[in-house]
């Protein structure tokens, strides 16, 4: 295996442990957003400010945020994986010509 | 840069200069409705300038660098998959990183204004996150501050000779972390405290926004270090053209 192969597994793994490592810390916490915790701040500061606009659309539940969600990250991860298929196979093609 | 396009950055840059400090003077993501309506409109005209500037850019990219197409392509799915992705923290909230680190350091950071800019978008209409009322402040964070700062830091690592993987990293990493300290400031901005006012506000949103935000912003780093990487094996032609190897270039 080559160098960069390594440091860049080596890299994706530290990733994976400091996403990890939170859930296994912080014990009775669902893991909400972070912008939910600021609309509370926001109400203890400002008790009677009230938010003058709604979503156009929300997504009726958890389930089909998380659908949409997921369709965002799998367009993106499509997109990228295609363009390194392309990269890769040109440049295997100019390494054999 | 064309007459023409210096001509309209610079009209965007007036406009958004005068209606901004004039105007609001009070003036991640935040959420559709937060913010008053000054401050939305603000936040807004403040990103025009950059928008322009990024509409110009990423046309020169089309007309001008066909070849890179395909990466500037890569580095908006790029931004696309890592603000999908909410990430627990050691806060015991959840956050994601922006992905407008990678293109800005490529592509420079107008180009990214535009990208950051769909992307809020989508989320907007589509995720009730953020918000079309929020779109201003929170395009200015994510799409305009943060890629700034991320580019910023890459020049600089770069005219100061850092270690390449270690500039991208610095610059990935400082530039996630930048957007929601901006956001943090917006949100003081908004609702100063009643002691210690707008600072003391900023301070208790950078609380949550920001110490959550770090251990994300270090996973941002490390995976846009990745991605260059494999980008360097396989796409050293259109990294050329980019002007990514700038440094050497300029050593040889």
């Amino acid at each position: 295996m080559s160098e960069k192969k390594k440091t860049g597994i080596i890299l994706l793994l530290i990733c994976v442990v400091i996403a990890v490592f939170p859930l296994a810390w912080v014990r009775d916490s669902e893991f909400g957003g972070a912008d939910g915790a600021a609309e509370e701040l926001i109400a203890k500061i400002n008790p009677e400010y009230e938010a003058w606009a709604s979503p156009v659309v929300e997504p009726p539940g958890g389930e089909t945020e998380s659908l949409l969600f997921c369709l965002q990250a799998a367009l993106g991860a499509g997109v990228l994986g295609y363009g390194f298929g392309v990269l890769r196979e040109r440049h295997r093609q100019e390494e054999r010509a | 840069m064309k007459r023409t396009e210096k001509y309209v950055i610079t009209l965007a840059l007036a406009v958004s200069g005068i209606f901004g400090v004039a105007g609001t003077a009070y003036g991640m993501h935040i959420m559709e409705g937060f913010l008053p309506v000054r401050h939305c409109i603000a936040w807004g005209l403040a990103c025009l300038p950059f928008l322009a500037a990024g509409f110009f850019s990423i046309r020169r990219t089309v007309e001008a660098h066909r070849k890179t197409l395909l990466i500037l392509a890569m580095a908006g799915a790029y931004a696309f998959v890592l603000s999908a992705l909410k990430i627990p923290s050691v806060t015991g909230s959840s956050s994601h990183p922006t992905g407008t680190g990678l293109g800005a350091i490529l592509f420079g950071p107008s180009a990214m204004s535009i990208i950051g800019a769909i992307v809020l978008l989508f989320q907007a209409v589509l995720l009730a996150h953020g918000g079309l009322t929020t779109l201003g402040a929170n395009t200015f964070s994510m799409a305009v501050a943060g890629p700034l700062v991320a580019w910023g830091v890459y020049r600089l690592g770069e005219i100061l000779g850092w270690n390449r993987r270690v500039s991208i990293f610095l610059a990935a990493c400082l530039g996630n972390l930048v957007t929601y300290c901006v956001t943090s400031f917006q949100l003081g901005l908004a609702y100063p405290s009643e002691v210690g006012g707008v600072w003391a506000s900023v301070v208790k949103f950078l609380m949550v926004f920001a110490v959550t935000q770090i251990p994300l912003a270090v996973i941002e780093g490390l995976v846009t270090v990745v991605v260059i990487m494999g980008l360097e094996s396989y796409a050293k032609p259109e990294l050329r053209e980019l002007g990514y190897h700038r440094a050497e270039a300029a050593a040889e």
